[in-house]
Formats: C-alpha cells, sequence, structure tokens
C-alpha cells in the first residue's frame, strides 16, 4: 500500500467537505426555487430529482419539436384504457353536452365550463409527437385551448405552483408545475387531426403536454385543480404516477 | 513531463518484469481505480433496468415514428410486460418499467459524472497521454498487425505485460470510453422530449427519435459484446493478478 501522505489527507478532506456543502447549498436553492419533484424521496427518486432539476434550467421555455402536416402518423396507436362504463357511455350519446371541465382550488375565480363553451376559447394547433415511456411513438395535430388561457379566466392565487388534472378515469390522474402549465404548447385538447378527439384518443378532452411522456397527457379530464403543494393529492408523491411506480416527472 | 517506466537499473540481464514494474506506485491510479468500479456498476443496473425497458415494446423502428400499428426493422420475439404488443406468447411479463425507468435515469447520473471526473481528471493529469493513447511505434501497420496476429494467436501475455496496455486494449478502450459512451448518452437524451425542446438537433442528426432507440439498443449491444471480451481477456492474461492490480492497485512480483 503506497503512503497517504498528510497533504492528499488533507486535500481530498477539503474537497469532501467542499463537495458536501455545495451539494446542500445546491439542495436549498432547488428548494427555494421549486425545483425539487414531489416523488424526490421514493427508492431511486434521487436520478429523477436532479433530472428535473437540470431540465428546468437547461430546457426553460424551449418548444417541443414541431412537424410538417406530411410527417403526421397514418398509423397512430391509441392504447388501451380501461373499460369506460355505462356512464361515460351515456355522456357520449348525448354528443358530450353534459361534460364539465371543472377548475377549482386556489383560483379567485373557480368554475365549470361546457365542452361547448370550451370550443368558444382561442384555438391552439400544434403537430407535435407523442410517445409512450414503453417507447411508442406517433405525430399528429392536436388543437385545443391553450392552458393558460382557462388559468387566466379563473384568475389564480399568487401562490400556486402546480395544476392537477383529473378525469373520468379515477385513477389516471396527473399534475405539472407552472412552467408547463403556461407553455404556450400545453393544451386542453378537443381536435385531433382536423376532427373532435376521438374517445380512444382520449376525447372529449385531453391534456397535451409535448415535452413530457405519453402518460402525463392524461385522457377525459374534467377536472383542475390550481394549488400550491401537491401533498395533499393521493400519496403527495405529485401524480397517480409515482404510486404506480413512474417518475412525476417525465421529461425523459 | 512524462514519468520514467520504472525506477528500476537495468541491464542487459534485468528480467522483462523489472524493466517495467514500478513497485513504489500503484499500477492504477486510485481515480482510475475508483471511477473504474463506479462505471462498472452503473453500466450494470443501466443494462440490467435498460434489457428491463426494452421488454416493454420488443421491437425497433427506423425514423421519427414506430408502433405497433407499423413495420419494424428488428421484433425481438420476446415476451412483453405490456399485453398491447402481440408477441405471440400467451402471457404477459410482470411490469416493472416504473423502478426500471427511475434506477436507469440515476444510474445514468451516476455514469455521467463518473466520466466526466475520470476524462477531465485523465486529459490534464496525462492518464491518457503516457497509459492509453498509442504511442507514436504503436500504430505502424506491423506493431497493429503484430498484436492483432498475438490475440488471434491467444498468445498468453507475459508478466511484463501487466504494467501496460498493448495497442489492441489501447484503441478499444479509446473507442468505448470516447466513441461508444459518448454515443450512449447522446442516443439516450435524444429520445428525452424535454431535452429535445431546447436540443432538438440531438434528434434531428441521429434521423429521428426511433433511430435514436435503435442506435441506443444497438450501442447497447456493442458495449456488452466489450464487456464480455474485457473480462474475457483479463480471465485469460491473468485474473487475480489484474484485479488486484484494479482494486488496491499492487502487483505482486512474479514468483521465481
Amino acid at each position: 500500500m503506497s503512503e497517504i501522505s498528510r497533504r492528499k489527507l488533507i486535500a481530498t478532506g477539503l474537497a469532501a467537505a467542499a463537495s458536501a456543502s455545495g451539494i446542500a447549498i445546491a439542495a436549498k436553492l432547488a428548494a427555494r426555487h421549486g425545483l425539487i419533484a414531489p416523488d424526490a424521496g421514493v427508492r431511486f427518486g434521487t436520478g429523477e430529482a436532479l433530472t428535473y432539476a437540470a431540465q428546468r434550467v437547461v430546457v426553460g421555455h424551449s418548444l417541443a419539436r414541431e412537424f410538417s402536416r406530411s410527417q403526421i402518423s397514418q398509423n397512430p396507436f391509441a392504447n388501451e384504457v380501461d373499460p369506460l362504463g355505462d356512464e361515460f357511455k351515456r355522456l357520449q350519446a348525448g354528443a358530450f353536452a353534459d361534460w364539465r371541465l371543472t377548475v377549482d382550488g386556489m383560483a379567485a375565480r373557480p368554475a365549470a365550463f361546457s365542452l361547448s363553451e370550451i370550443k368558444t376559447f382561442p384555438v391552439s394547433s400544434q403537430i407535435t409527437m407523442i410517445g409512450c415511456e414503453e417507447g411508442w411513438t406517433y405525430i399528429a395535430e392536436w388543437t385545443g385551448v391553450p392552458l393558460s388561457f382557462i388559468l387566466d379566466r379563473v384568475g389564480p392565487l399568487p401562490q400556486v405552483r402546480y395544476v392537477v388534472y383529473r378525469s373520468f378515469q379515477q385513477d389516471w390522474w396527473d399534475s405539472i408545475d407552472m412552467a408547463d402549465a403556461l407553455h404556450p404548447q400545453t393544451i386542453v385538447a378537443h381536435g385531433m387531426n382536423g376532427s373532435d378527439l376521438p374517445v380512444p384518443f382520449g376525447g372529449p378532452l385531453r391534456m397535451r403536454v409535448p415535452r413530457q411522456l405519453g402518460y402525463k397527457n392524461v385522457k377525459y379530464i374534467n377536472h383542475l385543480t390550481l394549488t400550491d403543494s401537491l401533498k395533499a393529492f393521493g400519496k403527495g408523491l405529485g401524480s397517480a404516477a409515482p404510486e404506480g411506480g413512474y417518475a412525476w416527472f417525465a421529461g425523459i | 513531463m512524462p514519468l520514467p517506466e520504472g525506477n528500476v537499473h537495468q541491464t542487459s540481464t534485468t528480467p522483462a518484469f523489472a524493466l517495467r514494474a514500478d513497485l513504489s506506485r500503484p499500477r492504477h491510479a486510485a481515480l482510475v481505480r475508483i471511477t473504474h468500479w463506479l462505471t462498472a456498476l452503473a453500466f450494470l443496473a443501466l443494462a440490467v433496468t435498460g434489457g428491463e425497458i426494452v421488454l416493454s415494446h420488443p421491437r425497433f423502428y427506423w425514423g421519427e415514428t414506430g408502433n405497433v400499428n407499423m413495420r419494424p426493422w428488428l421484433n425481438l420475439h420476446l415476451p412483453s410486460s405490456r399485453d398491447t404488443v402481440p408477441t405471440g406468447y400467451g402471457y404477459v411479463l410482470p411490469d416493472q418499467n416504473g423502478w426500471s425507468r427511475y434506477l436507469h435515469f440515476e444510474a445514468a447520473w451516476l455514469l455521467i459524472a463518473t466520466g466526466l471526473l475520470y476524462v477531465i481528471w485523465g486529459l490534464f493529469n496525462g492518464h491518457f497521454r503516457r497509459n492509453v493513447f498509442p504511442d507514436r511505434g504503436g500504430l505502424s501497420p506491423k506493431a497493429l498487425g503484430s498484436s492483432l496476429l498475438s490475440h488471434l494467436r491467444f498468445e498468453r501475455p507475459g508478466p511484463e505485460e501487466v504494467w501496460s496496455y498493448n495497442v489492441l486494449q489501447r484503441l478499444s478502450y479509446l473507442i468505448v470510453i470516447f466513441v461508444l459512451f459518448p454515443l450512449m448518452i447522446w442516443t439516450g437524451l435524444a429520445m428525452s422530449f424535454s431535452f429535445d425542446a431546447a436540443f432538438p438537433a440531438a434528434v434531428t442528426l441521429l434521423g429521428g427519435h426511433q433511430t435514436a432507440r435503435s442506435l441506443h439498443f444497438l450501442i447497447t449491444i456493442l458495449l456488452v459484446l466489450f464487456l464480455l471480451v474485457h473480462v474475457f481477456m483479463i480471465a485469460f492474461a491473468g485474473f487475480l493478478t489484474r484485479m488486484r492490480a484494479m482494486i488496491t492497485g499492487r502487483v505482486l512480483p512474479p514468483k521465481e
């Protein structure tokens, strides 16, 4: 065993101390700027916490890639969901006239919007890619109202940090931070490839978050809640995803 | 400034081992040893979780899009952990994709941090220049040919070869460190919708999202092949000696 010089020991000790305090400072700064993911504490969650913070800093407000009309997939894949049940079929039979998107929580003017009302809101279209965590992808044109417009309508209180969105399917719900909620490409989609959003693809309403994986793009949404903390929702991990073993932040 | 290969007084009768041995310093620097094993751990975690992730959709495509409604260029004919993929098997494997993805990306951070530490240190410290880049003579056709031949003949290396990588070793390590691992990181990041938003060239230069995924898989195969050959060569050349050298840094002189 070679000699360990005193100088080397001191240098290594200083380096370790500097790294430890550096990490502590970084963690404090991250917490202050809302860069700690709500599921950072799960098993192997430290990596996801690093990814969330790094991507928020590096990616900023960049736009997801948009494609040309000729690149729209001829064979989009509508991933199976659990059977939607009789209540959904009843709503569908009524052309979703009775569908409501309730928006509540920390909002100055909570509201419940009907589908026809939503269709009078400003429309944003995007030809973007959607990809599942399984690895498959397709490109389609989604049309809908920017989430930022809906938020503006209901007046988020200054302390709002997240938007929780829930679905007709009780066990599939998710949330995004304000960076994503206010992003121009985050829309409540009601149209796909020139027609109304088909039911297998999430119709009547689907949250579209093109900078994250498919499971953040919850289908059949009917309830948005504005909040400053995700702790009170489900198990407090941010969404149904970590409860099922998947990362809250699905940027990668 | 290049350090002398050994501090042993050399005569015409000095054994080849002693010509190169420098028993006062470790065979591999502490940082080389630490980063070597951290990389091995990270790679193991990445390969296992990566394999699990593939099982959720064991098909590969070229270009931007690909799903079960499209024809893959590669169908692995394995059972899947999802029933949405028609595999022909009558069952679905347990779904381990959740924790696999968490660990995959956590191990990726370990790999990147370790790799950066090793490469930056190695470049500034002279480690690559002294120990990994081939020297001027090593790349001559004669030297390359000779090394290749002795490998193909399965010639067992002598004890003096503990002290220096041969030229084929140097070239393969350089390819792994500076080509294959960076490509893994690039193709991996290219599959991130968030990263692509900031750096679309990362995926467009590769030819699309599904091409990035296919390349990520293919380069994994190359790295796994490297791993198998690497372990075999270590065992063939002298497992205990080299493991000891890569763990404690010590090399014991050969018995008389």
